[in-house]
């Protein structure tokens, strides 16, 4: 069997996606965690030259990089406990809906990395985004984007709701009102209790003190 | 049941190229109905309300919309015929992986170029040429990026040579001097029909910018 490692980071939601899809299917790897941002290893550099990001699945050797290619590249190795529907046109919507959540992720980013206008900016389209996910992803009374177990975009939508409630808290605005957002809060809800995201979230105090330091020290930067 | 395949887009849309391209590759019958995006059809806002953007491609009435997806799609229903992405998981993780680089680095790289002047263009040129360099030697010697057979990151780029005369008049440089074998792996995709006859010439596209550039107030 060849051997599966990830090179991630603890905070990412992105190289938590991965992991969540390893575990899902239950397949054995190596973690292997990137001092960031500034202490990344040569193997991560070796493995990843045209983006030197995190998360990289390496398999037998030989690297993926970007998080929903590394995913669709796990559903197919492994096929069990499916990411993505059989049918074309589903799995053609499912991709449509994790690349729309995935081209908003950097706003989260954003959110912490920032204030004043440039922050409500990324907040606002954060919030447009929400309605979007609200009004048109989850119809039909799913537990969840798959049906009744999750698959690809349920992952990539929990990694950003989860990072939300880390970064509202001090970053700014109220962005997520539960009783604004019925159908995404009962998605959030019901992916808090899978056992395989439940028991591999990060620690939220954690990540909070995290994200505080590196914001003080970008918005210090920014004033020098 | 007949297929009917329809094909929102608009003529100098890199992103409508692609599909075109796919579609002409599996020799699909489909309308094609271009859109006046000052203008934009109920039948677009309808089909893509989400971004209410070009390209959509409409199969027996149930939309697909973002242009890589839409390849996938039309590879994966009309598997019979040109398969576009390998069958081996690694190398599909390859081309996707590069197909993910051309639109997040090349495409608004090469925005910038036409977009910008002054610093702003120099610098984006100079990243723009970088990208474009590294993309060439993922190419190396082979004829397509493929391999030996036209592939999804063969059609994921190809557009853009309809949009070159654009960047290299707007930022003023060559990009044959720059990336001779992209140029020369442009020329060999062209001789392909269902490249040719779906992008459109480089000269309509520039004057198309410069009139776009005009309404902007971009000079």
């Amino acid at each position: 069997m060849d051997e599966v490692k990830l090179f991630g980071f603890w905070a990412s939601p992105f190289s938590r996606r991965v992991i969540w899809a390893l575990k899902l299917k239950g397949v054995e790897y190596e973690y292997i965690e990137e001092d960031l941002p500034y202490n990344k290893s040569d193997l991560l550099l070796q493995y990843n030259p045209v983006h030197k990001k995190i998360p990289v699945l390496v398999h037998g050797g030989k690297p993926i990089a970007e998080s929903l290619v590394i995913l669709e590249y796990i559903d197919e190795v492994w096929p069990h406990n499916p990411l993505l529907p059989k049918d074309a046109y589903e799995r053609s919507v499912a991709r449509f809906w994790a690349k729309f959540i995935e081209e908003k992720s950097h706003l989260i980013a954003k959110l912490y990395r920032t204030d004043g206008e440039e922050q409500q900016e990324a907040a606002k389209e954060y919030f447009e985004m929400l309605e979007v996910l609200e009004e048109h992803a989850l119809i039909g009374g799913k537990k969840f984007f798959g049906g009744d177990e999750i698959n690809m975009v349920d992952i990539a939508f929990c990694s950003v709701a989860h990072w939300l409630r880390v970064v509202e808290v001090f970053a700014g605005p109220k962005i997520f009102e539960p009783h604004k957002f019925p159908r995404l809060n009962s998605w959030i809800q019901n992916l808090k209790s899978v056992p395989v995201i439940k028991d591999n979230l990060p620690d939220t105090d954690k990540m909070l003190a995290l994200l505080k330091r590196w914001r003080e020290m970008l918005l210090a930067s920014k004033s020098s | 049941m007949a297929e009917e395949v329809v094909l929102l887009d608009f003529w100098p849309s890199l992103f409508g190229m692609r599909s075109r391209i796919a579609l002409a590759e599996k020799g699909i019958k489909y309308e094609y109905k271009e859109e006046d995006l000052r203008n934009k059809s109920a039948l677009l806002l309808q089909m893509n309300p989400v971004h209410k953007k070009i390209p959509v491609l409409i199969h027996n009435g149930k939309p697909v919309c973002e242009s890589l997806i839409q390849v996938q799609y039309i590879d994966e229903v009309w598997h019979d015929k040109a398969p576009l992405l390998p069958s081996d998981p690694y190398q599909k993780a390859t081309v996707r992986f590069w197909a993910d680089y051309i639109d997040k680095k090349i495409y608004d790289l090469g925005s910038r170029v036409w977009k910008t002047k002054g610093e702003e263009q120099a610098t984006a040129k100079k990243e723009f040429i970088e990208s474009l360099k590294l993309i060439e030697k993922e190419l190396g010697d082979k004829p397509y990026f493929g391999g030996e057979s036209f592939g999804y990151v063969d059609v994921a780029f190809i557009p853009f040579y309809s949009w070159f005369y654009d960047y290299e008049k707007c930022g003023n440089f060559s990009i044959e001097a720059e990336c001779p074998k992209l140029i020369a792996w442009a020329k060999r995709c062209m001789q392909k029909e269902s490249v040719a006859k779906s992008l459109p010439d480089q000269q309509k596209v520039y004057d198309f910018i410069l009139q776009m550039k005009k309404h902007f107030g971009i000079e």
